[in-house]
């Protein structure tokens, strides 16, 4: 008993110490697969490798990065074949597959050791079967993103509720533009109105209740969500041809001036100043009230996890520790690095317009919930078809009843 | 005598055992990368199977669900259906451009190879060219040439009316260059006596094409045939660079869907999806068997 007593005492003083030194002493393997292959988080991912290595000079650290696309299939394999020690993923529901199948490391205990400090906010977006299954590096919000200028010429002003919102949607029609940009081309942005009208008719909880099937598709409550977007369509607020577009497609829309908004995530700024947009240009609004419920909001999460079946699960729980930390957070997600959300609690957001309007917006005004997004929070199979039913509802929206009942159809089979 | 009852096994079977051992190479690769993995996914399809964790036996649920009424499935073999059919116009046009190219100009050789690029380049180059002429508004090539008629403007890969035939439109430039090569050569082999003969009994035009050159091109036409069939079946590129699938899935075909259900971001449904894939086999056989057959009756008659 006192033996026992005296050996954990020494393992948790093993693992402070290992955790506020994950600067040195660590020796051995670390083999890291990464899917962050766009430029800047390519750059960022091998500035930490970089400087985890410069603290830590014993270890052996092996990064690979490989496209963000392709990992989404692979990870299949290189979870089950010669694992790595540390893999990107995404967040909530998406996780699902892997943490079933046993391939996910509980990291429970460092949540549990004070590992994490300042992490407990997100600390449920990486829970599922009451465990966690990895730590977050990074989240951004989604709203929508407008032409200030064009507002301004046309004398509007950012809408707070959905009446608002389509009288300014009437005078920009009228100007001969059209309201959204959207490219549907791949579906998931379509996903995104979904989740915005659906939180703001139905409120955050009912969302999720569809997310995890406990709701009929063709629940009247649906039926309304539906019907709020179809006013939208309807008046002609989306751009046409939108399910030809993907979403950078569609971007050029509202840099040429031809859209005026675009809902979308805070990822979407970096190229609409890459196309000569400045700050003066573009801005960003919550999206609106309409029904009187708390507002939810999608702020997607990626994260990292360690492998069930890696070599080197120690090392690994110091980098996902580093990562997670407040000064690296807040580096990683400078504006000039990531430009986005920093997941610690303890980190600062870096002076940028819409990280500051994001990350005040989600700290404050978000009571009702934050989801990850329509496809991290419903299951794979459901959120194949639903998007494909959301892309065919916003080109042809009078087969409403026939899309729900499709979609009803595959919840009853899916979640059964 | 007694050299012949001491020489090995070998020596005296070597007559029957020898081509055996040169084909047991092929028999064991084709054994292993196609016999036994045709039999693995009818065994997979019985079964519901997430690809990690363990296989749950279904029975024939799979092929219940895929056939009782599965939206997408039926979309996917109608199209399956339109690519076979519309894809057949490759032959035809291919034989008329042969014949246009069949002949001896300055240059002829240069022609030849430009009508025959498209096939040269690939099939995701085509689709993306092909997407791009499709854009929809005044973007693309199409709208800009019909708005001068005053037509249009179309979303030829935005609608779900349009969006397979543009697609197949797009494959047909490629497998037109394909059948106009085959005839090309066939063309070669034409027997000028024959021509000369026919001649001489006044046939000229269509009467002689029909009844005198097209009976000399049969093997060119039957190869054409394969291929074309076999092209169409194999549509999955054009789909997934035009369309991916969309809009609203209306463009699938069975092996895209197979590939969407599997092994696509949102797949690995692996029981499912050899289910599909073992209905798109035996609609497969069905024309590979008829070939078969024919081959076999044609051969029977020549001898």
């Amino acid at each position: 008993m006192n033996s026992m007593l005296k050996a954990s005492v020494a393992a948790l003083a093993l693992g402070v110490a290992s955790t506020s030194a994950f600067a040195d002493g660590l020796s051995g393997d670390l083999r890291i697969v990464s899917d962050m292959s766009n430029p800047a988080p390519r750059a960022v991912m091998e500035g930490l490798v970089a400087d985890f290595g410069a603290a830590n000079p014993d270890l052996n650290i092996e990064l690979e990065i490989v496209d963000r696309e392709a990992w989404k299939t692979q990870i299949r394999n290189a979870l089950t074949a010669n694992a790595p020690d540390v893999v990107n993923w995404y967040a909530a529901n998406r996780m699902g597959p892997y943490v079933e199948a046993g391939l996910f490391e509980d990291v429970s205990d460092m949540y549990e050791d004070g590992s994490l400090p300042g992490l407990e906010a997100v600390k449920g977006a990486m829970t599922l079967d009451g465990a966690q299954w990895g730590v977050p590096y990074t989240f951004y919000q989604w709203g929508i993103y407008y032409r200030e200028d064009i507002f301004n010429e046309l004398g509007l002003t950012e809408p707070t509720t959905m009446e608002e919102e389509m009288a300014n949607c009437q005078v920009i029609l009228a100007s001969g533009r059209k309201c959204y940009a959207i490219g549907t081309k791949f579906l998931w942005t379509a996903g995104g109105w979904f989740d915005y009208m659906n939180m703001r008719t139905n409120g955050f909880d009912f969302h999720m209740e569809l997310a995890r099937g406990e709701v009929a598709w063709t629940d009247e409550r649906v039926v309304q969500t539906m019907a709020n977007w179809a006013a939208l369509i309807e008046m002609g607020a989306f751009i046409d041809d939108h399910q030809s577009y993907s979403w950078q497609e569609a971007l050029k829309f509202m840099t040429d001036g031809d859209a005026t908004a675009y809902l979308i995530g805070n990822f979407a700024v970096a190229p609409m100043r890459d196309a000569g947009l400045d700050d003066s240009q573009i801005d960003f609004y919550q999206f609106p009230l309409i029904a009187d419920v708390p507002q939810g909001e999608d702020a997607p999460t990626d994260t990292f996890h360690i492998p069930a079946q890696a070599t080197n699960k120690d090392n690994a729980r110091a980098f996902l520790a580093f990562v997670a930390s407040a000064e690296v957070q807040t580096a990683i997600n400078a504006g000039a690095a990531l430009g986005q959300l920093p997941v610690n609690a303890d980190s600062s957001v870096d002076a940028d317009e819409f990280l500051e309007q994001g990350f005040d917006m989600l700290s404050t005004n978000a009571q009702g919930g934050v989801a990850q997004f329509f496809d991290r929070d419903f299951p794979a199979e459901m959120a194949s078809v639903g998007m494909e039913g959301l892309q065919e509802f916003m080109v042809f929206p009078e087969n409403v009843d026939d899309i729900l009942a499709r979609l009803e159809e595959a919840r009853q089979r899916i979640y059964e | 005598m007694s050299t012949s009852t001491h020489r090995s096994w070998y020596k005296r079977n070597e007559i029957a055992v020898t081509p055996w051992l040169f084909l047991i190479p092929g028999i064991a690769m084709f054994a292993l990368y196609v016999i036994i993995p045709i039999f693995q996914s009818f065994w997979i399809s019985f079964h519901e199977w997430d690809g990690l964790g363990e296989k749950t036996w279904v029975g024939l649920d799979n092929y219940e669900r895929l056939l009782g009424g599965d939206r997408k499935f039926e979309t996917s073999f109608w199209n399956n259906l339109k690519w076979l059919v519309l894809y057949l116009l490759a032959i035809p046009m291919g034989l008329f451009i042969s014949l246009f190219l069949n002949q001896k100009v300055f240059g002829i050789r240069l022609y030849k190879s430009l009508f025959f690029f498209p096939f040269v380049i690939s099939q995701v180059v085509v689709g993306l060219v092909f997407s791009w002429f499709y854009l929809p508004g005044d973007q693309g090539l199409l709208n800009n040439v019909v708005g001068v008629f005053g037509l249009g403007p179309y979303n030829i890969l935005g609608s779900p009316d349009t969006a397979t035939y543009g697609i197949i439109a797009a494959g047909l430039w490629p497998q037109t260059a394909y059948c106009m090569i085959l005839y090309l050569t066939g063309l070669n082999s034409v027997d000028p006596e024959q021509v000369e003969a026919a001649r001489l009994d006044g046939a000229k035009g269509h009467r002689m094409l029909w009844h005198v050159i097209l009976p000399q091109l049969k093997p060119a036409t039957f190869i054409a045939f394969v291929v074309t069939i076999i092209g169409a079946l194999r549509s999955f590129d054009f789909i997934a660079v035009m369309t991916n699938g969309g809009p609203f899935g209306s463009t699938r075909v069975l092996s895209f869907y197979m590939f969407e259900e599997s092994l696509s971001e949102f797949g690995f449904r692996m029981g499912y999806g050899a289910a599909i894939a073992v209905v798109l086999f035996f609609i497969m056989l069905g024309f590979i068997g008829y070939f078969l057959w024919s081959m076999y009756q044609d051969e029977k008659g020549a001898r």
